[in-house]
């Protein structure tokens, strides 16, 4: 009830700000109640897995904010939900109506009405022990490092905090896609572990901890073994509390929008 | 007299050349007994796409090399099925584009290419052209702007257009047309926009419409009833994949598409007939003889636009004339092609919609199985356990072959607003990628569903499978792999990385005297050979 009397009162807010804020779309959309507690339920059907629940974040940024990096107004909060973003894990909402997207933004403003996140760590001293824990060994950061794990360049504008921490404490927990790690042996008796890089139905490339690929016909492989869940990335859980926050404020920092 | 006698010695001579050039009914209907040549576009009416050539074997397809690549005009992937006569291979290509090629080299002869306004309207699909009808010497393509056009076979130039529907409404042309004794039949697309799905006629010679079957009963027509309200005049029921043709019975076998609106058919109580249907068409008038609706009152976009594969086999100890279809709904059936009787209903794939299917072949769909707000798991996927890419039948090995998918999909239930040529679909999906998805060519006992072998592909396949009389299945896979698979059990045989994702079908045919095979994979259409190199035959 309390959720409801809020979105009753945000929809009143909502109706007048939308329909003045849309130069070039339907002018002639306002949003009820029902409509933007709609929205609610597409968000969460849709959007909350990347998203969050709350727009908290987890794989996609936090929609929590008051400020989104990629969507400065409404019509351009519009255009990512049903554009998507390209070169991103964001799809274009195809199937949904101009209504029902309107509904998202709704909702999405709603839920951005909240506090920017403060992030307690010192992203200088973040850099330091980036640098210091051998991070660079496996991610890049604007052109410089190893490539066994994902780019970092922009992982700021990509990923929440609370992501980039539970990526840091229990790395396993959010293997990213594209970095399965994968396990052969060949006819012959060799052992290599590595991270796919690339497979067919016929063949498969490796990149070994050293950057080194590897490539193999599936027919040379006695066992080929796929590990889901699992992370070559050590956890980082006996860091310090104050260096953890650290290390996200920095990483945080990339990309910049936090 | 010399002068006279020397032109009836060329006239004699040049008279086998021009008769090379025709493509008469006669021997599209007989397509079998020239096997040289691929006449149509599933390689005979019965759309088995399978060929009687048997030069490429288990034994030797390790040798295939290519022997001539041709590079198409146009950016993205091509899913063009050529056509061969006589030595020259025509393909089409998007938006519409029709090329005619030295089949013995690649070279060009002609190409004609329609202006198509970047304007035009293909909601829910691609731009693509999926291949060409040949009928004595004219050449037939469906256009992306819904007109259907002829062109001379030996230069290209267009002998008449017509326009089958209006575009702006959504109406388009992908599948090619399927010539039989005087016409050309022809499908439409646009059953995410609200049409009202029909199968045409038209003259051959003079392009005039010679009959119209809609798909969805109008309201003096038997199976209105099907329709909630008005429903019925946005029911889509798209028939936008090429047929097949018995011409004993003289019957034409179509599948038609989903409802409209695709995922939320609240506004359209009923079975939605002839939707997601397989019909059989009288070639002479357009009437309907039967139906078997497949999916009755579908809500995942589960098209019937598959290749209705006819096939004669006993059942049952007695012979009957069948027709076999690998649903995108994950069954696999078989029907009387005479009658439409349900004969067998098997799945070929994961599915969690239905518990089976009843004794007359309908769907005991499961409950909680809809498209929801906030979305609902169920396989297949909205692209089908198969979809538009073709099957292959061998009468040699009696099995069917299919190119499945495995994948499931979050499907979505939304809004649908009609309005005309715009997206009218209520809905969507979210499918399972990456790993959690693969695809696989399957081959199954055509007379009792059951799978024999399967051969597992990285991702769900867009390829369709050619089957042949030296016992090999050939297929590709969306990470550009052409493959051979021996037809027998399965086993890989041969592989070849094209560089671009297959979303095509095979065909086989002859080049002096060799048996080649040909495949569409990105942006270029590959032909392979057991020559040592291209040059050297």
């Amino acid at each position: 009830m309390k959720w409801n009397r809020r979105l009753c009162l945000f929809a009143l807010f909502l109706a007048a700000a939308i329909a003045a804020a849309r130069p070039g779309q339907d002018r002639d959309v306002t949003l009820t109640v029902d409509e933007l507690a709609q929205g609610k339920r597409v968000y969460v059907g849709q959007c909350a897995l990347c998203h969050g629940i709350e727009g908290v974040g987890g794989r996609g940024p936090a929609l929590n904010q008051p400020a989104l990096r990629r969507a400065k107004d409404d019509v351009a909060l519009y255009n990512v939900i049903k554009n998507g973003v390209a070169g991103t894990e964001m799809p274009a909402s195809w199937h949904m109506t101009e209504r029902e997207v309107w509904r998202v933004v709704a909702y999405i403003r709603y839920l951005n009405r909240a506090e920017d996140v403060n992030l307690t760590g010192d992203a200088g001293r973040g850099r330091e022990l980036y640098r210091a824990k051998g991070c660079a060994g496996c991610h890049i950061v604007r052109g410089e490092g190893g490539a066994s794990g994902p780019e970092l360049t922009g992982i700021g504008a990509r990923r929440s905090a609370a992501y980039l921490r539970e990526a840091l404490i229990e790395p396993a927990a959010s293997a990213p896609e594209g970095y399965l790690v994968v396990s052969v042996v060949t006819r012959a008796g060799r052992n290599l572990r590595g991270v796919r890089v690339n497979e067919d139905s016929f063949t498969i490339q490796l990149r070994d901890g050293e950057d080194r690929f590897h490539s193999f016909r599936k027919s040379e492989l006695k066992d080929l073994k796929k590990e889901f869940g699992v992370s070559t990335m050590p956890s980082y859980k006996t860091l310090a509390a104050t260096e953890l926050d650290d290390l996200i404020a920095y990483l945080a920092s990339l990309g910049g929008v936090k | 007299m010399k002068n006279i006698r020397s032109l009836f010695i060329a006239c004699c001579l040049l008279l086998p050349v021009a008769a090379a050039g025709q493509v008469p009914y006669k021997r599209i209907a007989d397509a079998g007994a020239e096997p040289g040549n691929w006449l149509t576009y599933s390689g005979g009416y019965q759309s088995h796409r399978f060929s009687r050539l048997a030069q490429i074997t288990p034994a030797n397809v390790g040798r295939l090399k290519t022997a001539w690549v041709y590079q198409f005009k146009q950016k993205g992937t091509q899913e063009t099925s050529p056509v061969v006569v006589d030595g020259v291979m025509y393909v089409s290509e998007s938006p519409t584009i029709v090329t005619a090629l030295d089949a013995r080299t690649g070279r060009t002869l002609w190409s004609w290419r329609r202006d198509i306004s970047p304007l035009v309207k293909t909601i829910g699909f691609s731009k693509v052209n999926r291949g060409v009808a040949i009928l004595d010497d004219t050449v037939y393509v469906g256009a992306l702007d819904c007109y259907l056009v002829a062109l001379d076979a030996k230069t290209g130039a267009v002998r008449w257009e017509t326009k089958v529907e209006d575009n702006a409404t959504g109406y388009s042309i992908t599948a090619a047309p399927l010539a039989i004794d005087g016409k050309i039949i022809v499908g439409v697309s646009g059953g995410e926009t609200g049409i009202r799905g029909f199968l045409d006629a038209y003259d051959a010679k003079s392009g005039k419409r010679a009959w119209r079957c809609w798909t969805i009963p109008g309201p003096e027509d038997p199976g209105r009833e099907t329709w909630g309200g008005d429903s019925w005049k946005t029911g889509a029921g798209a028939t936008w994949l090429t047929g097949s043709y018995d011409p004993e019975l003289n019957l034409l076998y179509w599948g038609t598409g989903n409802p409209g609106p695709d995922w939320n058919g609240d506004s359209r109580p009923g079975d939605n007939l002839y939707t997601c249907s397989l019909l059989a068409i009288d070639a002479a008038t357009g009437k309907m003889k039967w139906y078997f609706q497949f999916t009755p009152h579908d809500v995942h976009d589960w098209d019937a636009n598959q290749i209705p594969v006819l096939i004669d086999a006993n059942w049952h100890g007695r012979p009957r004339k069948l027709v076999a279809m690998a649903n995108r709904n994950a069954f696999y059936y078989l029907l009387d092609r005479v009658t439409g009787e349900f004969l067998l209903g098997e799945p070929y794939a994961k599915q969690t919609w239905a518990k089976g299917l009843d004794a007359k072949g309908s769907p005991i769909v499961l409950p909680n199985t809809e498209p929801t707000i906030e979305g609902n798991l169920v396989w297949p996927s909205l692209q089908g356990s198969t979809n538009w890419h073709s099957p292959s039948y061998s009468p040699l090995t009696k099995m069917f072959y299919v190119a499945a998918r495995e994948m499931g999909a979050y499907y979505y239930k939304g809004e649908a607003v009609y309005k005309p040529g715009t997206f009218f679909a209520g809905g969507g999906e979210r499918a399972l990628v990456g790993d959690k998805a693969y695809g696989a060519v399957r081959a199954l006992d055509v007379t009792t569903g059951k799978m024999k072998w399967e051969f597992r592909l990285q991702s769900p396949p867009w390829a369709g499978v050619l089957a042949t009389a030296g016992g090999v299945v050939f297929s590709g896979s969306n990470e550009g792999n052409f493959f051979a698979l021996d037809a027998a059990t399965g086993k890989p045989l041969w592989d070849f990385q094209t560089g671009g994702a297959i979303e095509a079908n095979p065909i086989s045919f002859l080049i002096d005297e060799k048996q080649h095979v040909a495949i569409a994979a990105g942006q270029a259409l590959f032909v392979f050979g057991l020559h040592s190199s291209g040059s050297r035959r």
